[in-house]
């Protein structure tokens, strides 16, 4: 179980080394990356309960990037896959919950419930997928700097970033934890007792404070003030603009016009 | 101004919960010195760096470091002059890049941007990890990330180096390649380590701690060759001064 665990924290780091290469795209300042994920994610959720075909468009973005970034598809769709999980346990209920007949395809009526749970599907894909990409292709500390830039306080991006950077650390060292456990219970398969989880989790509460002491020490013996520096030249030309305002617009345009709607008339129009 | 670097007079220190680390320690560092404190688990040795850059603040006795008596007032200086790398090097590298994190004391201290990447660069090459310098710190082997450590601490200038254990959980490769690097600097050194065989490498001077008291303090071999001294502190001698264990003469 744990070499699983293990594994699937290795990969998530490995989007950070993703985010070491160099291509025009990795150049790009992050805060046009940023901005141009945050149109994105907004035009995706904001669509209706039982949008489908309006999302499909929205695909191209992300294979414009995995294509001019150069990252490898199969282990972005595994990490996809990875929290796919929870996303079908939060829509799993709609085609009970929703019953009514939507789409009538010949003999087979679709209900509402499981149009919803396919929209939710798309949705949670491609906001996910923009988030890991985002990631991919400008490594986190960037994106909190980025953050910064853009006027969040600083509190909360010193915040985040340390959370990002101390996950790691916290993981494995649960991950210590849990080995030392099973390698001294012979009782059950791997089964912890409620009694002896808590105490795990009261012992690792306590690692961690430690830890984060022991972390402010450091950072206080290295002068630190509150504020964290980071030297980077990026700087906000005329691609990054391009990059945004395309993209950008090209979103709100998705968004508010029924592509489909509009194609379907101009081939009618063609025929008719 | 005085020829001492470091001065360290009748410190005390009792941890709040009454855990008496340090009983009265006394002891003078020149600039230059080469210095090693040793002693068993639980000596206090970790409790004692920590009081050279002001992170612990003593129960009773003075800790000078330089021209500056240390009090809350000047602990920013002292910080300055003393750079200390920590036992494990996942506390001291927090930052998302090994770059950004060598940058991050400069940074702290005001250097410019076209600074800071000069320094960091310098720290990086003496430390021999140039390459690694946009790697995420917590993918690095122990070897390296110890260097990187080093390196965060390089690139402040300071004048003094202390270090907690910088051998533990080295291959003996890398613990090889590490004291070489730190026989190349010219850095007053301060390291508590049980390593004895890297102390009679690195340091002349040895300081001995045992149960927050100096047992003994005097040049490395001589303290080392008194059987009785290391017996009573819990340490072993270094394996190059046993006798060889194969034809039964002495080393
Ligand atoms: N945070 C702490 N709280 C209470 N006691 C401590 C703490 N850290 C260390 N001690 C105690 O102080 C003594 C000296 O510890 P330390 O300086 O870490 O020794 P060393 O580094 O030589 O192994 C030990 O008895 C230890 O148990
Ligand atoms: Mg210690």
């Amino acid at each position: 179980m744990s070499t699983k665990i293990d594994r699937a924290f290795y990969d998530i780091g490995h989007l950070d080394i993703l985010a070491e290469a160099d291509t025009p795209l990795h150049r790009l300042d992050p805060r046009a990356k940023l901005l141009t994920t945050a149109v994105f994610v907004v035009c995706v959720v904001s669509f209706g309960k039982y949008e489908i075909a309006g999302l499909l468009p929205f695909f191209l973005y992300p294979a414009v990037v995995i294509g001019l970034a150069e990252l490898p598809l199969s282990f972005l769709l595994r990490k996809l896959l990875l929290v796919s999980p929870f996303v079908i346990f939060i829509g799993i209920f709609n085609p009970w919950l929703d019953r009514e007949v939507m789409v009538q395809l010949g003999p087979v009526g679709i209900s509402g419930g499981w149009v919803s749970f396919a929209s939710l599907l798309l949705r949670f894909s491609l906001t996910v997928g923009a988030a890991l990409l985002l990631i991919a292709t400008t490594g986190f500390g960037t994106i909190c700097m980025a953050l910064e830039q853009l006027g969040a306080p600083r509190v909360f991006t010193v915040q985040l970033l340390l959370l990002y950077r101390y996950l790691f650390v916290l993981i494995a060292e649960s991950i210590r934890m849990m080995r030392a456990q099973s390698l001294r219970s012979f009782n059950a398969k791997g089964r912890i007792s409620y009694r002896v989880f808590l105490q795990m989790l009261g012992n690792l509460l306590l690692r961690t404070i430690d830890r984060a002491q022991r972390i402010h020490m450091a950072m206080l013996s290295r002068a630190f003030t509150g504020e964290i520096r980071i030297v980077r030249q990026f700087s906000f030309g005329y691609k990054e603009a391009c990059f945004l305002a395309g993209f950008g617009g090209l979103f709100l345009c998705l968004r508010l016009t029924d592509l489909t709607a509009l194609l379907g008339s101009l081939v009618l129009g063609i025929t008719g | 101004m005085s020829h001492h670097i470091v001065e360290v007079k009748d410190l005390k220190f009792h941890y709040p919960d009454q855990t008496p680390a340090l009983r009265g320690v006394s002891f003078q560092i020149r600039h230059g010195e080469s210095v090693a404190i040793v002693g068993a688990n639980g000596a206090g040795k970790s409790t004692l760096l920590l009081h050279l850059n002001g992170y612990l603040t003593p129960t009773d006795g003075q800790v000078r470091i330089g021209d500056y008596q240390l009090t809350p007032e000047t602990v920013r200086e002292v910080r300055r002059t003393v750079g200390m790398v920590f036992q494990d090097p996942d506390d001291q590298l927090f930052m998302s890049t090994v770059f950004d994190d060598v940058a991050f004391g400069p940074l702290n201290l005001g250097f410019t941007p076209e600074d800071v990447t000069a320094r960091v660069e310098k720290a990086l090459a003496t430390v021999g990890v140039s390459h690694l310098k946009n790697r995420p710190p917590h993918r690095l082997s122990t070897g390296q990330k110890r260097r990187v450590a080093i390196a965060s601490v390089l690139s402040m200038s300071p004048d003094i180096l202390v270090m907690d254990e910088p051998s533990a959980g080295l291959d003996p490769r890398a613990r090889t390649q590490l004291i070489e690097l730190l026989k190349s600097f010219e850095h007053t050194k301060i390291i508590a380590t049980h390593d004895l065989d890297m102390v009679v490498d690195l340091c002349e001077r040895t300081i001995v701690m045992h149960d927050g008291l100096v047992s003994a303090d005097g040049p490395t071999m001589e303290i080392f060759s008194d059987d009785k001294l290391l017996a009573a502190s819990c340490l072993e001698k270094p394996l190059r001064m046993q006798g060889c264990p194969i034809c039964r003469c002495k080393g």
